[in-house]
């Protein structure tokens, strides 16, 4: 194991229940104080496959994922043949002894004793990772309980019973154990992964309404909101397809409820006509777009950073927009909070762009401050009310007052054709010319709010890498491990792509000895939208498109 | 009290003599009987000359895209369900490119009364047939004549269980008002699907074709009785039954949400203390 920090996979068919056994290890790490980044690697079917559900896991602050297994939890013999290569040196093996497998890093399990019942198999396996890896038994137990307790109190004896003899048995082989450093820090983490922060975030800061239709990897954040839609007075709605999804959204934030869609490019790209006209009759909206591999319907469970240009230029005309992009859990709440709070400000489509990866990466959590956060007013904090009220009023600021319907005797009126002043459709020219400098004009608004990408290591380095949402992690620690080599290495992270300030970091891009953008796309588009805005071009790329995550081994592999 | 003067009278774009008038005047007719306030009145419409109809009078309006005027009704009503939301659009809107819409908007049965202005053509674009099209008719776009079958707006609404199916024609104009006015008071998807000539694109279904065929159903018509109300709704052609077709009492959707008990969406604050329990359920 590689300073302190275990890579546990998980491997499995879909249906035997590789991802409970996960999250509930997961857990269980959370709560003893240990930062984890869970991958999620799954096919697109019900049962059946090879999926893998990976756990890295460190006593200290861990942000990205790695690819060297040191231990690899095998539920059929088809995961040994295609992770063995995989195994770190020194990584462990645990695999059912009938699998036969004939290799000494393997740990043979007679996992048919241990689980006395093909049901409790799961469970087994959830006891021997938690004995080799130090952790107490009394945990495990009490992950069992809220997992099963209530569901199937009938079989938790067997359960426990099962654990019971799982930690027995490989406490007896301590040869095996691959003990984890103690976590000092103590726990008083939430685990979450990146779509259940983007709920989250979107709660705090005051949606009442949400619409989709199912698609993956963004159907989480639906699934999210509505297990707590009663408790926090939420609406809900699976539309009959994604075009109904975002005019519903639209017409629930027009009459005064905030609201937002999660979808996927092939969703996003039904949802666009839509995205327009909430730009043309400047209704709030926020857009998460969680990104797979495309074109069409691609590799539909993997993880891709292709859709930038996508969201950057969808609908149709000319309306400003910001787009976020999280490179942690913590910013996928922070920045969708973020982005309702500036789509009731400037009135208009903001995204949040994210990605199969960070969807589903389980993290350890310091819980948000959800007491001491604002909430958007849909009505509140426009321009003064003067009768008779003109919903699309000109304005300096291109911010016209914004009123609900149906709350004051006012009528609010707004069109998808250009229209007047009070919202009435038009064919005068020169109205048309002042509503389009009046929509540009809460740009200029936009871009003064806009968060500038970080920055980490020395000015002037020899080396600046390049890069914008969920690979955050990966090039942080990228940059440190080509630092631990003697390289003078920093790192320039965009979290939000849309609108770029140049003056916010070009001189960042001249001062670098060499610049290379990392990118999980073919075809570089971060580097692209730079050259673009300044002029800049990145000639050195790091790129992924196999669907997988981006890894810190994997940029090192790649930078000479 | 609100008087037909509430509602204003404005300028239209549309052809002279079109059936587009005396619909405007029914909905007001309806709304001013019905004594409701021009604010308290969202009309939600698509594209085509019908969906310029809420612009000429007083109220809330979204005029969003063709075809997504109940999508768009059906977040707002679900935002504020004390708003009285009407979607008005032609046949193209709501049956052609709002199609699966129009389905799905039934089968939730929210309470939004959806008139339709149902001229069988496209008048907007300039003369292209639309789902309602009769057989055989001509046009720049079809110029064998259409081909493609007659869709039947208010089968599929009875065959579908919608709360409550009308239809009408704009030469009777105390008719389309009583229509609209009973869609408005009916609680759940009310569609109205109103028969008006197009003077400019539409020269075989006139306003003497409609005259001539459509006849008001009798007063011992139940429309609680689906069989029966299923047999009106295949009645097409020489004779054309209009009135209320087909209803039921299947509750609103709106009311199925426990959280709209308790009033409308909007302006609610978020519930901090509460927020941090289910934040507490992550630990």
């Amino acid at each position: 194991m590689k300073k302190g920090t275990c890579n546990i996979v998980i491997g499995g068919e879909a249906g035997q229940g590789l991802v409970t056994v996960g999250q509930m290890i997961s857990k269980i790490l959370v709560r003893s104080g240990y930062h984890i980044v869970v991958t999620q690697s799954y096919q697109s079917r019900i049962r059946g496959g090879h999926n893998t559900f990976a756990v890295r896991v460190a006593p200290r602050f861990l942000e990205a994922p790695a690819e060297a297994i040191d231990i690899l939890v095998a539920l059929n013999g088809e995961t040994v043949e295609l992770h063995r290569k995989g195994l770190a040196p020194g990584g462990l093996i645990v695999a059912d002894e009938a699998f036969g497998v004939a290799d000494d890093a393997c740990l043979k399990v007679p996992f048919e004793t241990l689980a006395g019942d093909e049901r409790f198999v799961n469970t087994a396996a959830l006891g021997i990772l938690c004995a080799l890896l130090g952790l107490e038994r009394e945990p495990a137990g009490k992950m069992l309980d809220e997992f099963f307790g209530v569901k199937h109190p009938e079989m938790m004896e067997g359960n426990k019973a099962a654990l019971a003899r799982s930690f027995e048995w490989t406490g007896a082989r301590p040869e095996k154990l691959r003990k984890l450093p103690f976590a000092e820090g103590g726990g008083g983490k939430v685990m979450l992964n990146g779509n259940e922060a983007i709920a989250l975030g979107a709660v705090s800061a005051g949606v009442r309404f949400c619409a989709f239709y199912p698609m993956t990897p963004a159907t989480s954040i639906p699934l999210t909101l509505i297990g707590m839609a009663e408790r926090m007075g939420l609406v809900v709605e699976q539309a009959e397809d994604e075009i109904a999804a975002v005019n519903m959204a639209i017409g629930a934030s027009f009459a005064g409820a905030p609201a937002m869609v999660a979808t996927s490019g092939g969703g996003f790209a039904l949802m666009v006509e839509g995205v327009s006209l909430a730009g043309m009759t400047e209704t709030p909206l926020v857009m998460v777009v969680a990104q797979r591999p495309g074109p069409a319907t691609g590799l539909p469970t993997r993880t891709e950073q292709a859709d930038l240009e996508f969201v950057l230029h969808a609908g149709h005309g000319e309306f400003p927009r910001a787009v976020f992009a999280p490179g942690t859990v913590d910013e996928c709440f922070h920045l969708t909070s973020k982005a309702f709070d500036l789509a009731e400000r400037y009135q208009g489509p903001m995204f949040v762009l994210t990605d199969q990866f960070l969807a589903d990466s389980y993290r350890a959590v310091q819980p948000f401050d959800v007491g001491g956060l604002d909430q958007v007013r849909p009505g509140a904090g426009s321009a003064p009310i003067e009768a008779p009220y003109r919903r699309h009023a000109i304005t300096e600021s291109g911010i016209s007052p914004r009123l609900i319907p149906g709350a004051y005797e006012h009528l609010v009126v707004t069109d998808s054709d250009e229209h007047t002043e009070d919202g009435h459709l038009t064919e005068d020219l020169e109205v048309r010319t002042r509503q389009v400098e009046k929509r540009l004009a809460k740009g200029i608004g936009i871009t003064g709010e806009m968060l500038q990408p970080e920055h980490g290591g020395p000015d002037a380095p020899e080396l600046l890498l390049v890069s914008w949402g969920s690979t955050l992690g990966s090039v942080r620690e990228a940059a440190s491990l080509l630092r631990a080599g003697g390289r003078e290495v920093s790192t320039l992270h965009f979290r939000q792509v849309w609108p770029l300030v140049p003056d916010q970091f070009l001189g960042r891009l001249t001062g670098a000895g060499r610049v290379v953008c990392v990118e999980g796309n073919a075809t570089g588009q971060l580097a692209s939208l730079i050259r673009r805005e300044t002029g800049f071009l990145i000639e050195e790329r790091v790129n992924r498109y196999d669907g997988l995550p981006i890894t810190p081994e994997y940029i090192v592999k790649r930078i000479s | 009290m609100v008087t037909i003067e509430d509602y204003g009278t404005y300028e239209t774009a549309w052809c002279p003599g079109c059936g587009n008038f005396s619909l405007l005047a029914g909905v007001k007719e309806a709304l001013v009987e019905k004594g409701l306030e021009p604010h308290r009145v969202l009309f939600v419409s698509g594209i085509g000359q019908a969906a310029k109809a809420p612009h000429y009078l007083n109220a809330n309006v979204f005029d969003g895209l063709h075809g997504r005027s109940l999508p768009v009704a059906t977040g707002a009503k679900l935002a504020n369900p004390e708003l009285t939301v009407i979607v008005e659009s032609g046949d193209g809107c709501n049956y052609g490119e709002g199609g699966n819409h129009l389905i799905a908007a039934i089968r939730r049965n929210i309470d939004i009364t959806v008139i339709v202005h149902d001229n069988q053509v496209y008048g907007l674009t300039k003369g292209q047939a639309s789902p309602t099209s009769q057989e055989g008719f001509t046009t720049k776009a079809q110029p064998g004549g259409v081909v493609l079958e007659r869709f039947n707006p208010i089968a599929v609404a009875v065959a579908m269980h919608a709360g409550f199916v009308a239809r009408s024609f704009t030469g009777y104009k105390e008719h389309l008002s009583e229509m609209i006015r009973r869609g408005i008071e009916h609680r759940g998807l009310a569609l109205i699907d109103v028969l008006q000539p197009c003077v400019s694109f539409n020269h075989l279904n006139n306003f003497a074709w409609y005259k001539k065929r459509c006849y008001e159903l009798p007063r011992d018509h139940d429309p609680a009785d689906w069989e029966e109300a299923m047999k009106t709704a295949m009645e097409w052609g020489e004779r054309i039954p209009i009135g209320v077709i087909y209803t039921n009492d299947r509750p609103p959707f709106e009311d199925r949400f426990p959280v709209l008990a308790g009033g409308p969406l909007v302006g609610r604050d978020v519930d901090r203390a509460e927020l941090a329990n289910v934040l507490e359920t992550y630990r």
